[in-house]
């Protein structure tokens, strides 16, 4: 599903070379960021990361707090792993990428714990399994691995974002429509026990929708998406 | 050096781990004690929360010294040791401990002239260790409030032992059998049919944690039995006279 076009780009010197004329924000360079975004999105177009995108989406702020989270560790892994990728040892390179994420998982997480105790405590079990989401693994050995420093930190922020970017929005819909809040502020007014004690769109006889709260409307708001996508960018239509 | 070689990929693992471990060490010594100042906070809002005081971690520490009034450490006879201080008490280590050397601490917090006493809880779910605080009126018998906390309980099943809905069903039931006048706690029921009936010692259970509910049940009556001695002699009139 990974999109090749992006790496293998196989000589060293070439690269080197390369690198050192091109401006910082190059064409290409701003492509890599953007890329994720939206024709190589890791959520809705590689399909990746799905079980992080349902579990903490309920909110928006454990959402914007699991995309920075994740943020952090695949610009930094992609860095770390880009530095090294001419000593690592082919043989065990899939180890040492592990290594490298779960060490700035675990940095995370306790960065986290000292200055972001509550949410640390709702994201829980989340944080951790960064290690495992097939994002930042797939993008250390299709990219890292074979670019240079700078282009595997735009690289890895590009990606990170892309998944974020669904995240917030996923996150956007099923608190507003599951919860009625944002941020868990009362956008659509207040639910008293009477409709005589509710305000807003409550005292319409408006209720919250319970099954947003679950995690199966992860998958029906990334199923909208991908569909509102395709339909824009039609490129990423299948043909068969 | 070979990259391929056996003896390059032993050293590059090598250094790589004590360089890994190294930073990690560093960056975990130096957050402790903001982190251990976020978990002593949060057993403080843990505490207030039980007579119905929800502060915000940052005002937890005011709070705390604003409604609880006393904090003493008991020995199981029901006499005060004023030698350990009750915040610090590790309940985890104290459960090892045989009962004659453990150390109950027990909060006394005063809220418009009345009085409440909390008592931390710990005991095992399923899984792992459950805990959690409980606040007693002073009659000794009603139960003003209770919260719940689990290390790793089935989300969705055992692990719903924290919600408030499920907190909420603790409030106003009592501790001593209404009839015989013993001190029986309260009982996790399956298949509870009482309603809202508060002096029938049991609250419904929470289907598909049967194991966690019981671990609730067993953990308020263990923890409770040691406060007896010392609570009924704070209060005399204690359930008998309800």
């Amino acid at each position: 599903m990974a999109n090749k076009k992006d790496n293998k780009e196989k000589s060293p010197l070439v690269l080197f070379v390369a690198e050192e004329k091109e401006p910082l924000f190059s064409k290409k360079n701003r492509k890599l960021l953007s890329d994720p975004l939206d024709d190589n999105n890791p959520i809705t177009v590689q399909v990746l990361g799905i079980c992080s995108a349902l579990a903490i989406t309920v909110q928006l702020k454990p959402a914007i707090v699991m995309a920075i989270a994740v943020l952090a560790v695949m610009a930094f892994a992609n860095m770390i792993i880009s530095m090294i990728r001419n000593l690592i040892p082919n043989r065990i390179r899939i180890i040492v990428q592990l290594v490298v994420v779960a060490a700035l998982v675990i940095l995370v997480d306790q960065v986290l714990k000292a200055f972001a105790y509550d949410v640390s405590k709702e994201l829980s079990v989340f944080v951790g399994l960064i290690i495992t989401n097939c994002i930042v693994m797939g993008r250390l050995e299709a990219f890292a691995l074979g670019n240079g420093v700078w282009k595997s930190f735009l690289d890895g922020v590009g990606n990170a974002a892309g998944y974020g970017l669904i995240l917030v929005i996923v996150a956007f819909f099923r608190e507003l429509l599951g919860s009625g809040k944002l941020f868990g502020f009362e956008v659509l007014g207040h639910k008293g026990a009477t409709l005589a004690e509710s305000s807003g769109l409550y005292a319409l006889g408006y209720e919250n929708n319970g099954l947003m709260l679950l995690s199966p409307a992860a998958l029906l708001v990334v199923g909208v998406l991908i569909w509102i996508q395709r339909a824009r960018n039609r490129k990423l239509i299948e043909k068969n | 050096m070979n990259r391929d070689s056996n003896a390059y990929t032993f050293i590059f693992a090598t250094v790589m781990v004590i360089v890994v471990a190294a930073s990690l060490a560093i960056a975990a010594t130096s957050l402790k004690p903001m982190q251990n100042e976020n978990v002593r906070k949060e057993k403080m809002q843990n505490i207030l929360s039980t007579i119905g005081v929800e502060v915000e971690r940052e005002q937890a520490g005011e709070e705390f010294n604003k409604y609880i009034k006393e904090q003493i450490s008991l020995t199981a006879d029901g006499s005060i040791d004023e030698s350990v201080n009750a915040f610090n008490i590790d309940l985890a280590k104290e459960l090892k401990k045989p009962v004659e050397e453990q150390r109950f601490p027990l909060y006394k917090a005063e809220i418009e002239g009345k009085q409440y006493f909390i008592i931390p809880l710990r005991g095992a779910g399923l899984w792992d260790a459950i805990w959690g605080y409980i606040s007693l009126e002073d009659d000794i018998n009603t139960i003003k409030g209770a919260v719940f906390d689990h290390k790793g309980e089935t989300p969705g099943l055992g692990a719903e032992i924290t919600q408030s809905w499920f907190e909420k069903r603790f409030e106003e039931e009592k501790i001593f059998d209404p009839e015989s006048g013993e001190f029986v706690g309260v009982t996790v029921m399956k298949g509870y049919s009482g309603g809202n009936n508060k002096d029938d010692n049991a609250i419904d259970a929470i289907s598909g944690a049967t194991i966690t509910g019981d671990g609730v049940t067993d953990m308020i009556y263990n923890r409770l039995q040691y406060y007896m001695p010392y609570l009924k002699q704070q209060n005399v009139k204690v359930a008998l006279n309800n």
